[in-house]
Parts: C-alpha cells; structure tokens; sequence
C-alpha cells in the first residue's frame, strides 16, 4: 500500500491497523518472552517440590529475586541507553564495605556510613558515565577498568584495614537497629514472612517503569540507546542521559550492597564478582537488546525472578548446585534467539 | 526575506568549499538549490543551520545579520533542517520520535496521551497517511520517514524549512509524495530551501532555483524563466550533455 493515497480513505486507515495484528502488538512487547519463561519454570519446580510452591517457598526464592532484581532493573534501563556496567556487581561490595568499616572501624553511626558509601557509588558512577560520554571509547572496557581497579581497592584497602579479606561487626555499631529494620528486615504476610527487599525491588521496579514510559527522560533513554547522534541532532542531552544512567547503576549497587551488609553484618571483600554477568542476563532475558534501545524495567524484574526461582528450585529439589550454570547459560541462549526475533519482528519493513 | 545570504563564503583548511553565493527565501516560497556532487550544496545549509559559521560574506535572518551559533541558535530563530540522515530512532514509535527533544509536559511527566493525539493530527493536517502513530518507525517507508521529519519540523514552529537531498533516495512515486508534503509546507507560510541535483524534482515545485558549481553560484532563475531541460543542461554544462549523447549514440 502506497503511502501517497488520498487520506480520505479512513475506513481503510483502519483495516490496515487492524492487519498488523494484536498477536503482532504483543510478541513486540519486551517483556514477553520473560512472563512465558518464568511461568515455564515456576511449574516446572512447583509441579515437583510442594515445598516451592508454598508461601514460605515463595518467600524463600522471591528474596534473591529482589536483590538480583534492584540490579537488573538498573541495568536494563543503562542497557536501554546503549551502555553496559561491568563494575556495578564489584560495586555493592565497595559500598557494603566503605558501610562495615566506617561503621565498627571510624564509629561512625550506620546512617552517616551508608550516606559516605552511597556518595563513593555515585562517584564511580559518574565517573564511569563521564570516561564513556567523553571519550566515547566502548563502555564494556571503560567499565572492565573500574570493575578490575574497584575489584584491587576492595581486596587491597579490606586487607591493610583488618589483616584478613573481611569485615563484620556491624550489628555492634550506632544505628544498626533503624537501618537494619528498614532495609533488612522482614514483613509478615499471612503468618509468613518475607524479606522487606522484595519491597524495594518492587518500588525500584515500578519507578524505572515510570520513568522510562511516561517521564521525558525516558524518551531520552530510549532515543540515545537507539541512535545517539539522532537523539543529539534532535536536542537530546545525550552525554547527560548516560551519565544519569551510569549513576542510577551505581545507586542500585549502593542500595543492594548496603543490604546485604546489614542482613549478614559483615562483607567479604570479593562479594559481587561475576555478579555483573548475571544482571546482564536477567536483562536480557527480560527483552533488553545487548544492541541498546530496546527492553523493559518490568521484564529485566521478571527476569530475575526467573533466576531466584531457579537458584531457589534446584536446591528444593535436592540436585546439585552446578546445575544453576546450566539453566543459566540455557536460559540466556534462549532469550537472546527470542529477542532476535522479536526485533526483526519490530522492524520488518512491511508490504 | 526571512533568509538571506550576501556573498558569503566558507573554506575548510585549503579547500575553497563556498564563494561568494546569495541568495535568499520568502515565506510561502520553494527555493531550489541544485549542483552537482561536491558543488557545496551541503555546505550552505549546514552554514544555513548553524552547523558551520561562515568565513566570508554575510547571512541575514529578517533582514538582520547574525551568525547562528548552534543548530539550537538556528532552531530557535525557527530555521529547522531535515538531514539527509534524517535524526529518527528506528525502534521508537512515530510519536516518541515526533517530540524527541521537545516532550508536552504534563506536571513533571511526559503527556503521552497529549504527545500521540498531536502527532495524529499534525500528520494528519499535513495529509500523512499514518496507519498507527504506534508503529516503530523503522517499519515505515523512507518517504513516509521523511514526511514525519517535516510535519515535526512543522509543528515545531519553523518559518524556515531547509531539506538536503530528501528525495535521493527514494523511488519515483515515493518522492512524488515527499514533494507534495514540501508544497504543503510552503502553502502553510514556511520558506523551503529544497536541496537536490535532481531537476525534475525541483522544478515542478520550486518558485527559484539557485545553481551552485564547484563553490560558486551560477545565478538564481525564476521559475517563468527557465525549463527543466534548461536547469538539467545548465547544471551538468550543455556542451559536456551534448558530447555525451554523442559519445553514447550507437554507431
Ligand atoms: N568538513 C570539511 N572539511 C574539508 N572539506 C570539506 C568539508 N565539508 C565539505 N568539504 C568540501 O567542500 C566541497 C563541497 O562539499 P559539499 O558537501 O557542500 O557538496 P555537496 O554539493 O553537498 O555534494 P553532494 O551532492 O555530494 O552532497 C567538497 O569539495 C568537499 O570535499
Ligand atoms: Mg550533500
């Protein structure tokens, strides 16, 4: 169909849409192949351990689900933007450790060390955002530096600090109780009780998805992963998208690192490596292209559910651990075709 | 005129890339600018839109001299430039790209319900057959794309509509319906400076045509004054035309 007849024709207009599809509306979803999967695998282990489908079953697996999911969702939305961050996983152990040591090392109060450690996180990541926009050099190797330099500094300063690759003690220190109760703690639901993360993984899931479907600089995420001279050319602030970006990364790894630190009270000094992999993934999974400017908060959330379901289902059904790469590198394979095809979907000329 | 040059001129390092060209577009009016490849043709819009600032020779904006900064700087004086490349995200919807840059707000949200009911009706007045300003824009058609950037351009405000080479890529009905949207854009008020080395694009929709060679321009027609077998021999140089016909004539 010609895009020169007359548009008198409104009748016609519509029989076209309605040629296009809802079939074809929803394959296009992002998040799509990520609701099929994690439905798949939640009745896979639920129809083989009672155990996991049972309220505390559920919170059980939900839980690395949330902290998993704090990250991927940040991830997805720098994804989105035509940026990866190697470093974020390292991260959360940066802020998990600047968080133990000045709270039982300096005696410093718990709050005033969670605010020194979020105020480093944010710096690498401005820095992170800054090295990328300006040098325009790949932000798989910009990151692979700070992951490599925050990976020294987190094992070098822990060591010369307390002699052994850990800190602990945290539960001793000023303002524990407040902190702990708001970050990690539990809620009971219906005489189960489930991690108060799940909580802040849901708001950091709702925001995102706010953020990047019904705010401008959404449009702006969306615009400088797709096509970033485009977006520039039409007065997008790119550099400055990205760097907010970067930044948002590193205060999810701020807000994951702090609550690990303060359910377990102490941190290892080699926490979170490998981690970055695993966000990437969930991403993926949840219909975020490795090729930026495509994906969603919600399904990057989905995906992580998928993994804290696995991670969760396997031990439940008494197999072994190893098993969890397995599902894990199958599970990427699979969504990775799955978005291929969707976006040749998305983008097939028509006629 | 709304924009006007006098003799200006542009040279990068060595190379002389403009001398000496005038010329200048009324609102409600189509000028033409023709010339062969590397004749500087890009090189005027881009100092026309703020990209470069020029050497030599002034530029006008109703009738002042200034020098565009920025393609903001232009912008804002409502000088807006369709690029060949166009500036449009493929895996976006039609109305994300529409306001890209410019979102409605609605509070301190993006008002999207406001941004798709625009978008449909701008296409609309503009007489794009649009069938769903949800679609990503990556699956309309090259000439559809560019009637999307002019209806933007458009809505936007713009007095001045400048087109580097919209039609070159396109097949024949296609840049038949690109040329309709400039002459819808000119019925509306706007000053177009259409860019092309086509003459039988240009001449059916152009009021002037200003030819450029090698730098230089070779003066403006008035429509009334000229054919599109004169602009095609002027440009390509009659003689040289001529010699090709004959080298090309079977024996
Ligand atoms: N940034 C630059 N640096 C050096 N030389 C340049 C630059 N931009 C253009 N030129 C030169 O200026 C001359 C005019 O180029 P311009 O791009 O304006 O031509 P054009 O008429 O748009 O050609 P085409 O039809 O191929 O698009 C060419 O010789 C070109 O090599
Ligand atoms: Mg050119």
């Amino acid at each position: 169909m010609s895009p020169g007849t007359a548009p008198a024709t409104e009748v016609a207009a519509d029989e076209r849409i309605a040629r296009v599809g809802l079939a074809r509306r929803l394959l296009i979803r992002p998040e799509l192949g990520a609701v099929v999967g994690a439905v798949l695998v939640f009745a896979f282990f639920a129809a083989q351990s009672p155990v996991f489908r049972s309220p505390a079953g559920v919170a059980n697996w939900l839980d690395p689900a949330a902290t998993l999911g704090i990250m991927a969702v940040a991830v997805a939305l720098l994804m989105i933007g035509g940026e990866f961050d190697l470093s974020a996983g390292v991260l959360t152990g940066t802020s998990g450790l600047i968080l133990v040591t000045l709270a039982t090392r300096f005696g410093l109060n718990v709050w005033l060390a969670m605010l020194a450690g979020l105020a480093v996180a944010l710096a690498v990541g401005f820095a992170n955002g800054l090295i990328v926009t300006r040098t325009r050099l790949p932000s798989f190797i910009v990151t692979l530096g700070t992951f490599l330099m925050l990976q020294g500094v987190n094992l070098g300063v822990t060591k010369a600090i307390t002699g052994t690759v850990q800190v602990g003690g945290l539960r001793r220190a000023d303002g524990y109780d407040g902190a702990s109760t708001l970050l990690a703690g539990t809620i009971d639901v219906g005489g189960t009780s489930f991690r108060v993360a799940i909580l802040w993984w849901l708001l950091v899931t709702a925001v995102a998805t706010w953020v990047l479907m019904r705010s401008r600089a959404g449009n702006w995420i969306f615009a400088v992963g797709g096509d970033e001279r485009a977006a520039r050319a039409v007065g997008v602030p790119a550099a400055r998208t990205k760097i907010a970006l970067f930044m948002t990364t590193a205060f999810a790894a701020w807000l994951v690192g702090s609550i690990l630190a303060l359910r377990y009270t102490s941190v290892q000094a080699n926490i979170g490596i490998g981690q970055e992999f695993i966000y990437i993934i969930a991403a993926v999974i949840g219909g975020c292209l490795l090729t930026g400017g495509y994906g969603s908060a919600v399904g990057a959330a989905i995906g992580a559910v998928i993994f804290g379901m696995a991670d969760k289902g396997i031990v439940f059904l008494g197999w072994d651990a190893d098993w969890f790469k397995f599902f894990l590198g199958a599970m990427l394979l699979l969504a990775t075709l799955a978005n291929r095809l969707v976006r040749r979907y998305a983008e097939e000329v028509r006629r | 005129m709304i924009l006007e040059t006098r003799g200006i001129g542009k040279r990068f390092g060595s190379v002389l890339a403009l001398r000496e060209v005038s010329m200048g577009v009324a609102a409600g009016e189509v000028l033409c600018v023709l010339g062969d490849n590397g004749a500087g043709k890009s090189t005027l819009i881009k100092i026309l839109s703020g990209v470069h600032q020029h050497d030599t020779g002034a530029l006008l904006v109703d009738g002042e001299e200034v020098r565009l900064s920025s393609p903001r700087d232009a912008l804002d004086r409502g000088i807006a430039t369709v690029y060949q490349d166009l500036a449009m995200i493929p895996l976006m919807s039609v109305w994300r790209n529409f306001f890209l840059g410019s979102e409605p707000r609605k509070g301190l949200a993006f008002d999207v319900a406001r941004a798709r009911r625009v978008a449909r009706e701008e296409l609309r007045a503009m007489g794009i057959d649009i069938r769903d300003v949800d679609q990503p824009v990556g699956t309309l058609s090259g000439g559809e794309r560019q009637s999307v950037a002019i209806a933007r351009a458009v809505h936007f405000g713009a007095r001045v509509l400048i087109l580097d080479e919209p039609t070159s890529a396109l097949g024949v009905k296609q840049a038949g319906v690109v040329l309709r949207y400039i002459a819808r854009a000119r019925d509306r008020g706007l000053a177009v400076i259409f860019i092309t080395h086509n003459p039988h694009h240009a001449h059916p929709v152009g009021d002037r045509f200003l030819l450029l060679n090698r730098g230089a321009g070779m003066g403006e027609y008035a429509k009334a004054d000229i054919t599109a077998q004169e602009l095609t021999a002027l440009m390509s140089g009659g003689a040289e035309l001529e010699e090709l016909a004959h080298e090309l004539r079977r024996e």
